[in-house]
């Protein structure tokens, strides 16, 4: 059987490395920096990849790869062990149902379908937060990090662009 | 021989079904990680190898990782420093002169304090230990407000310890390394400690909810607080010293009250860790009920401990096995005759020895040496 149309990605390359940036992303926008009062966003860098490896392709490392995300996100954070773990995965499957409708749209719309996913994992963790703590979250706060992390679309559509096209079955 | 070209090469795995397998076994693990989560408690078991793992590995990367904005922000304030300084000599002079009166008060009032002292002969703690600490890492989001500082336990801090800044309180050691803590913000949302509102004394809960203004909630009544008034930590429950300031009342547009924390208007970069201990929580159970009692030796428990007249007047109730039985281990006891009166010393001589629990609260007078009117009323 010929490999010319699909040849296989390596799995450093497009799980490994972006899980490793979104590490580092994270930890960088963490550091304790407040210029006349204001202090950075806190986005969710980790539904970058997230987002992205539904998109790609389906397949068994990447549900893993976002749980481990979602679980150096509550250790790092200092949240309950498993909520971004949960609530990343109920936004990759979603776009993993919905890939299909996803193809061949235009970057705008793209942007909406991350917007969405975005959406899904922090009503997710606004959800499960709300049943671990028995309080209910800061809406302001649950919004503005929701824009903050819908503005890293580029990101997701840049790591989609480097390999949605390396195995043209999953197209 | 490559896999494809083998005979299972055409062997055909159905991946979506395969990738929904994985999905669904991942959620099952998040799922039991998030039921078994119990970092609310604020204990020592509750802070997984995980987190520690985390919190070790993550103190120096992120202090690496920090330093170029502390750089940025010594930077900026020394070049404010050098076109202000005229401005701020002048501001300066005018704080000294406030000051120097406010300093003549101060030594009056300790003078006074220390004679009060000396009359009631309280017999206070030892001033509370503290630890600075630099913060390196700072989550601020919705579901998570906790910060990393580089200390640990190689200085002596435990879960529990309240963190403060020059202005207030911030929150409270969640969990501990050897060589970072791991700081629950009291904007958290798991975050609850006990508070009280300075002007009238009210207690409330200070609940964390992901925003930057914790609800205080449990208000008996809603004429206890108004705009303004200082919110200060109650110290009930033994988990904090008492008077802590922690911010001001403030009424959100939904009429509930929230605190302005004092804690925000100061630099985020370096806390203290007080190493509190609450004496009244320090009793040993378990030690308790192992120890054996000394054995009761007395020969005549009515003659020892009962007065004469006392015997006369209620001779048939003492008599009775239960009040002897109450009585005796009484009697072992050596009780020293009151000793007369010094000149010098004449309180203190026949004062009795002031309770733990008073006396650690007596102790919060010595932690913050800033806020000495917050700790005059219980």
């Amino acid at each position: 059987m010929s490999l010319s149309a699909a040849w296989p990605i390596n799995p450093w390359r497009w799980l490994a490395l972006p899980a490793l940036i979104c590490i580092g992303a994270t930890m960088l926008f963490a550091a304790p920096f407040r210029v006349f009062g204001l202090q950075l966003p806190e986005p969710i860098f980790a539904m970058v990849p997230t987002f992205a490896w539904a998109v790609i392709r389906p397949s068994v490392l990447a549900p893993f790869g976002v749980l481990l995300l979602g679980l150096f996100l509550d250790s790092f954070l200092g949240g309950p062990m498993g909520l971004w773990g949960l609530s990343l995965l109920a936004a990759y499957a979603t776009v993993l149902l919905m890939r299909k409708l996803m193809s061949g749209q235009s970057r705008a719309m793209m942007w909406a379908w991350f917007a969405g996913s975005t959406g899904i994992a922090m009503l997710a963790g606004f959800f499960f937060t709300m049943l671990d703590s028995l309080a209910i979250p800061s809406l302001v706060g649950v919004l503005w990090q929701f824009l903050a992390t819908v503005l890293l679309f580029p990101f997701a559509d840049y790591l989609v662009d480097q390999f949605e096209d390396a195995d043209v079955r999953f197209r | 021989m490559a896999f494809r070209e083998s005979a299972l090469g055409e062997l055909k795995v159905p991946l979506t079904w395969t990738a929904a397998v994985a999905v669904v076994v991942a959620g099952i693990i998040a799922v039991a990680l998030l039921v078994s989560d119990r970092r609310e408690t604020l204990q020592e078991e509750a802070y997984g190898a995980a987190r520690k793992t985390v919190d070790t590995v993550a103190a120096p990367v992120s202090g690496a990782i920090a330093a170029p904005g502390r750089w940025t922000g010594q930077g900026l304030s020394w070049i404010s420093v050098y076109f202000f300084t005229a401005s701020e000599n002048r501001k300066l002079r005018r704080e000294l002169e406030e000051m120097r009166s406010w300093r003549d008060t101060a030594i009056g009032l300790k003078e006074q304090n220390d004679r009060y002292q000396a009359l009631l002969g309280l017999k206070l703690n030892p001033p509370i230990p503290m630890v600075a600490a630099r913060v390196v890492a700072d989550s601020r989001g919705p579901f998570a407000n906790a910060r990393i500082a580089d200390t640990g336990r190689s200085r002596g801090v435990t879960v529990g310890n309240p963190v403060v800044s020059e202005r207030g309180l911030v929150g409270r050691v969640a969990g501990v390394t050897n060589s970072a803590s791991r700081v629950l913000l009291l904007t958290d949302i798991a975050s609850r400690t006990p508070v009280m509102i300075n002007r009238t004394n009210a207690r409330a809960i200070l609940t964390g909810d992901g925003g930057p203004n914790p609800k205080l909630e449990y208000l008996r009544r809603d004429d206890l607080v108004k705009a303004g008034d200082l919110v200060v930590t109650s110290g009930d429950g033994g988990v904090l010293p008492r008077g802590l300031p922690v911010g001001v009342a403030v009424k959100d547009i939904r009429g509930n009250w929230r605190v302005a924390l004092a804690a925000d208007n100061t630099s985020i970069d370096f806390v203290q860790i007080i190493k509190f201990v609450d004496f009244s929580q320090l009793a040993d159970i378990k030690a308790l009920s192992e120890a054996e009692m000394p054995p009761v030796t007395t020969k005549d428990p009515q003659a020892t401990v009962l007065r004469p007249n006392a015997a006369m007047q209620a001779p048939q109730a003492l008599n009775s096995p239960k009040v002897t039985a109450i009585v005796a281990p009484l009697a072992s006891v050596p009780r020293p005759l009151p000793k007369p009166v010094s000149p010098l010393t004449p309180v203190q001589a026949v004062a009795p020895p002031p309770p733990p629990v008073a006396a650690t609260m007596a102790a919060t007078q010595l932690i913050s040496p800033a806020t000495p009117q917050f700790n005059g009323r219980r």
